[in-house]
């Protein structure tokens, strides 16, 4: 589980995060929703140490990430898996390689091992045949998903994803928040995605955390999304007419069902 | 006043980035195999290049020692001779390296670039990887074992340029060309050529490792940290190369 305390964030005079709290928790797809400029991307990257917050706590199952040393750091690391916006892909290296690189990087494993590890991996994102390609020579949606399989490598307890779907066409998208969701599941991982896509909000959002000016405006799930009183949040997720529909509809049967 | 507090804060920067490259490799065997992928990319690939540019030059100084030593008084094979020592003192180690700067400076800055603006070096940082030292390190290494490999051969690439001249034309005979670039041989020339390229390698390397490094932005950034490298390499080089030269020659 990962709780974030009261973060504040600035950047030079602007103040970005307002005193945050959030909890994400344990073998769930835990969503940061949020408008551009709300902030979402700079608490992601303060959850995963790449910028250092104002005051504040972020705790990563008892332990705080500000406070860590170094090597305390470096050992925390191991166990995140990080999916970026762009993949992130090693142009130098072939699938397999970028696969393999966290394990040759962190493990004590054999080369065969590895291979085993990686093969595994590549397998479980239901990718095949393309172990020898370059990150250029295959499609968007693959190289997202040899990013998920390099990600899990080393069997992460924590996985942050920085908006997996963009860029992507909608099988895709949703190919790929199946994916996130059953490794989730499947190994009982701490989910972190941080998306703009509505159909992944109302799809795999187990705990959400609406973001909004820099100040947590609404938590809940994608079930108890539809009755969220949070004007923001509203016009957010259902700024489109078809999310409208969609709203709609699910409490009509939401009545229906209570009606029966 | 702004220019200097500027040039201290880059400074800085410089030398908390080369903290974080000059630390212990996370894993040796994954460096040593960049070590080694290094030195076939930014030596051995820049060998044409070097060979190419070192013969046609020393054909040039040859040409144009003739022309500048045309006094009677003169003997014919000073050509030889001041082709030679402009190629020992300062063609095969300044020039060239500032020739380098520009091919592989200029390489580096915009791999390492590229690899910011697309998270890559995120991603390495993530895992918990030292990105500065498992990036930039092998760089350094490769080019400074290498380089006197590259000055050996731009000098020699530079003197068959000179003798090319003297076997196709009528400007100065084989035997004098020969006998010019033989005479008064210092071997400490050749040292010093070797000294300065090791200083100026790991000027060019580092330099376009920094500024790759801290790219901030897209594409366009990516082409202007190229720039801004090789401008910046070529005037460290410049100025190293006054002090070697006060140092290593008086």
């Amino acid at each position: 589980m990962i709780e974030v305390k009261n973060l504040v964030k600035s950047f030079e005079d602007k103040t970005v995060l307002y005193g945050i709290d959030a909890t994400f928790l344990d073998g769930k797809t835990n969503l940061i929703i949020g408008q551009s400029g709300s902030g979402k991307t700079v608490l992601m990257k303060n959850l995963i140490g790449l910028v250092t917050p104002d005051s504040g706590k972020i705790l990563y199952d008892g332990r705080d990430l500000i406070t860590m040393s170094a090597s305390q750091k470096k050992s925390l690391r191991t166990e995140i898996g990080m999916l970026f916006q762009g993949s992130a892909l090693f142009d130098n290296e072939t699938v397999l390689g970028n696969v393999m690189f966290p394990l040759k990087m962190f493990s004590d494993m054999t080369p065969a091992e590895m291979r085993d590890r990686a093969d595994f991996c590549l397998e479980r994102v239901n990718l095949k045949g393309a172990h020898h390609k370059y990150p250029a020579e295959i499609s968007g949606g693959m190289q997202k998903r040899v990013a998920i399989a390099r990600a899990i490598a080393l069997n992460p307890k924590y996985l942050f994803c920085d908006e997996p779907n963009s860029g992507l066409d909608p099988q895709t998208s949703i190919l790929i928040d199946e994916l996130l969701w059953d490794i989730t599941h499947e190994y009982n991982i701490t989910t972190i995605i941080n998306t703009h896509d509505m159909n992944s909000v109302l799809g795999i959002g187990e705990n959400i955390v609406f973001i909004s000016k820099g100040k947590v405006d609404w938590v809940g799930t994608k079930d108890n999304i539809y009755h969220a009183e949070s004007e923001n949040l509203n016009d957010f997720v259902f700024a489109t007419d078809l999310f409208r529909k969609v709203k709609k509809a699910a409490l009509l049967l939401e009545k229906e069902q209570q009606r029966r | 006043m702004l220019f200097l507090t500027s040039c201290l804060h880059t400074f800085g920067q410089y030398a908390l980035f080369m903290k974080r490259v000059l630390t212990k490799p996370d894993r040796w065997r994954e460096s040593a195999k960049r070590y080694v992928f290094e030195i076939s990319k930014l030596g051995i690939d820049s060998i044409p290049l070097v060979i190419v540019i070192s013969l046609f030059i020393g054909a040039v100084i040859a040409i144009q020692m003739q022309i500048n030593f045309e006094n009677p008084l003169l003997p014919t094979y000073t050509v030889g001779l001041a082709t030679r020592d402009v190629l020992l003192l300062e063609f095969s180690s300044s020039i060239l390296c500032l020739i380098l700067a520009g091919k592989v400076g200029s390489n580096i800055a915009s791999e390492i670039g590229t690899m910011r603006v697309t998270e890559q070096i995120d991603a390495l940082e993530i895992m918990g990887v030292n990105s500065c030292n498992f990036i930039v390190l092998p760089k350094i290494l490769a080019l400074l074992t290498f380089i006197p490999v590259l000055t050996v051969f731009s000098m020699a690439s530079g003197l068959i340029g000179g003798y090319l001249i003297a076997q196709f034309t009528d400007i100065i005979t084989v035997a004098n060309y020969i006998y010019g670039i033989q005479t008064m041989f210092v071997e400490w020339y050749v040292w010093y050529a070797i000294i300065k390229s090791l200083f100026f390698s790991v000027i060019i390397t580092s330099v376009a490792s920094f500024y790759g490094y801290y790219v901030k932005g897209g594409a366009l950034d990516v082409g202007k940290a190229s720039t801004n490298s090789v401008v910046a390499s070529s005037i460290l080089i410049l100025l190293m190369d006054v002090l070697l030269t006060k140092l290593l020659l008086q």
